[in-house]
């Protein structure tokens, strides 16, 4: 197993957001998560994650057997885990090339692996870039400084491209995307798709998953997974619309 | 009696004896300019924190000590390997080195440029072009310009003197290296005097550094003359021993059409205190302000800029950043002056901090005053911690947060420097800047400020 989440309740400040979180993912599955707006969607991505201001209060995360929830945020990137932001961050003064070059040594020191020299880093970024059509200009200029709304969200499947994570997080990637832009990018996850690779995909709507076709969808509905299917639930919640689940909730929950 | 006397009386009676080891060099005109600063003295007073001026910034740490006279006879023998690290490229650069205020002509390296271009010290300048310096020294400087410029006038020895005549590019930078190698307190008083006649270009960087990281007193003077369509850009850096005091004057006059691109940069000194000012004496002139200070444990930088429209069609861009850590402190005061016939005039300013620290303090206050109609201004400060958001990103890549904290101090800094043409002294400060950011570790002592 990948990842195991056990029970997992996560509160903001006050408010409790996550209230029994069960999920667990193998090695080479693809899940997606599909809910209405303030399901806990996002708030699940970012507690893998490991951003500030979550609270967990009850339950357990594995990943890989370790306790993820103890890590820090960089020592779960270097396990492998990797989070796409739905608002990817603008850091000025940073280039692309410096970001992913320090991230790429910092995992491999890490493992215990040798620094990538910089020429085989570059011929390696030149390659990774393709995969999501990325301009050139893109690497030597500040991360997603002044970049458009999809050259964001294309950055961040390129950081992922080059980092290999054993867990990809994709926080609403297709949100804010046109059908082209959403098509590059849904295509470079699916190149980086592997037997030895897992990802999670977040999203409000079906239509990533024409793309990025998920083994299970899960609908998160105020703060807890109430339906669990393969790929056509998702369909069927794009034509029925989360009413439809959530109005079975006492029914599927009995069952 | 006022509160400085006896440090005043100390001044007063170390310029007597200054002056009677002039000997014959009292007899030639450029005296009457020293003794003339060396009259106001008497009458003036050290600034305490109920001027204006100085409200922020303390200077009684300075007034503490006696900071005596650099007599040339202790020479230290600093020889060309000690000042290696100091230097960016010795063939591609004119270096004036000074050696605790006093010209050093071994060290230095003045190839013969052309005639329309004049490098040397001061001291060489008062023998071979005596009117020039007459018609120039003491030009820029307004008659209130108070008792530490006085006083540099009054002690007036030695400095830079940089001359380029009209119609002259000149394409080798000038690096003029102040260094201080003493044991004992002394004051150091460089006097530099730059003049960029009609259709000329130059770059020149003023470096202050140290080699025994000791206690002394070095209190600065920088004229600087632009002519009609000149061009100079001028990189100060004040890397001092953080035991000493560093006082600055720089007055620039700015004609016609001319563009003057200036970066202070502040890294060193326990307590400093840089008074600059401009003035456009001609229109469609620009001036570039470009200012940096990073403050680790203990050190104290003041920062008083004046910039100012007297012509129209002016453009002036004024930026500070600052970063401080530990028990440090930080004062801009900038000034944006529009006068009344200053139409279309285009003045911009910004301060801007970072606090990695509980402790550190910064007192910002940009000022602009307006007297025309037809104006484009703005100004504001801001002052903040890192990023939250910018610092878990980086740290979601695999950054630890000591290196995403450094990650983005060094880039809000370096920013400031970015546009800086000369690869070895951008090399050269970044550098620096590292070097600023790793000691005393002052990044992982900090918590994130909520």
């Amino acid at each position: 197993m990948l990842l195991e989440i056990k029970n997992l309740h996560v509160r903001v400040e006050e408010r409790e957001i996550l209230k029994g979180i069960n999920l667990s993912i193998r090695v080479g599955e693809v899940h997606a998560i599909m809910g209405p707006n303030g399901s806990g969607k996002s708030t699940l991505a970012s507690v893998l994650a490991g951003r500030d201001g979550y609270i967990v209060t009850k339950g357990e995360v594995f990943f890989n057997g370790k306790n993820l929830l103890e890590l820090s945020p960089e020592d779960r990137a270097r396990e492998g885990v990797f989070l796409a932001f739905q608002y990817p961050v603008e850091i000025p003064g940073v280039s692309n090339t410096n970001l992913l070059k320090t991230a790429l040594n910092e995992i491999r020191k890490y493992r215990g692996e040798e620094q990538l020299d910089t020429l085989e880093f570059l011929k390696m970024v030149k390659e990774r870039m393709t995969y999501v059509e990325m301009p050139q200009n893109l690497l030597s200029r500040s991360v997603n400084e002044g970049f458009s709304g999809g050259e964001k969200k294309r950055n961040e499947i390129f950081q992922m491209a080059v980092l290999e994570p054993k867990l990809g997080i994709l926080d609403e990637t297709d949100s804010g995307l046109d059908i082209d832009a959403l098509r590059v990018v849904a295509g470079g996850v699916n190149r980086l798709r592997n037997k030895e690779n897992s990802f999670i995909v977040v999203t409000h709507y079906q239509r990533l998953l024409n793309y990025i076709v998920p083994d299970f969808v899960h609908v998160l509905s105020d703060g807890r997974i109430i339906k669990s299917g393969d790929k056509d639930l998702a369909f069927e919640l794009e034509e029925k619309g989360y009413d439809w689940v959530t109005e079975n909730e006492s029914e599927f929950a009995a069952r | 009696m006022e509160k400085f006397q006896e440090v005043k009386t100390w001044y007063i009676n170390r310029f007597e004896s200054f002056e009677r080891g002039l000997n014959g060099e009292s007899k030639k005109p450029i005296h009457k300019f020293r003794k003339q600063a060396a009259g106001k003295i008497p009458e003036l007073s050290f600034p305490t924190i109920r001027d204006e001026e100085w409200r922020y910034t303390d200077v009684s740490p300075v007034l503490v000590h006696k900071f005596d006279l650099y007599s040339i006879s202790s020479t230290s023998d600093i020889i060309k390997k000690q000042i290696e690290p100091f230097l960016f490229n010795n063939s591609e650069y004119i270096t004036l080195v000074f050696v605790n205020g006093i010209f050093n002509a071994g060290l230095s390296n003045i190839p013969a440029v052309t005639e329309n271009v004049l490098v040397m010290s001061l001291k060489e300048a008062f023998e071979k072009h005596q009117s020039i310096v007459e018609n120039y020294i003491g030009k820029n400087t307004a008659a209130d310009s108070g008792i530490f410029s006085e006083m540099n006038s009054a002690f007036l020895s030695d400095g830079a003197f940089i001359l380029i005549r009209k119609n002259t590019v000149v394409e080798q930078p000038i690096h003029i290296l102040y260094l201080s190698s003493t044991e004992s307190e002394i004051i150091i008083q460089p006097r530099n005097l730059i003049i960029l006649e009609d259709n000329t270009r130059a770059s020149i960087i003023e470096n202050y550094e140290t080699i025994l990281h000791s206690l002394y007193f070095t209190n600065a003077v920088t004229e600087v003359t632009l002519g009609k369509n000149a061009n100079l850009n001028h990189v100060r850096i004040q890397n001092e021993s953080t035991k000493a005091f560093h006082i600055s004057l720089s007055e620039t006059a700015i004609d016609s059409s001319s563009v003057y691109t200036y970066y202070n940069l502040d890294f060193g000194g326990k307590l400093a205190r840089n008074n600059f000012n401009a003035k456009f004496v001609g229109q469609d002139a620009e001036c570039n302000l470009n200012g940096l200070y990073l403050l680790n444990d203990g050190q104290t930088i003041d920062n008083h800029t004046m910039i100012d429209h007297k012509h129209p069609r002016c453009r002036s861009n004024e930026l500070y950043k600052g970063v401080l850590s530990g028990k440090s402190r930080a004062v801009f005061n900038g000034k944006v002056m529009v006068r009344k016939d200053s139409q279309k005039t285009n003045a911009f300013q910004s301060n801007k901090n970072i606090l990695l620290s509980n402790n550190a303090i910064v007192d910002t206050k940009p000022q602009l005053e307006i007297f025309a109609d037809d104006v484009k201004c703005s100004h504001g400060a801001t002052i903040g911690q890192l990023d939250e958001e910018a610092l878990f990103y980086l740290r979601s890549r695999g950054f630890s947060l000591e290196q995403a904290r450094r990650t983005l101090v060094s880039a809000f800094a370096e920013n400031v420097v970015e546009n800086i043409s000369h690869k070895a002294v951008l090399d050269y400060l970044e550098q620096i800047i590292q070097e600023k950011l790793r000691n005393e570790n002052p990044l992982s002592e900090s918590t994130v400020l909520e």
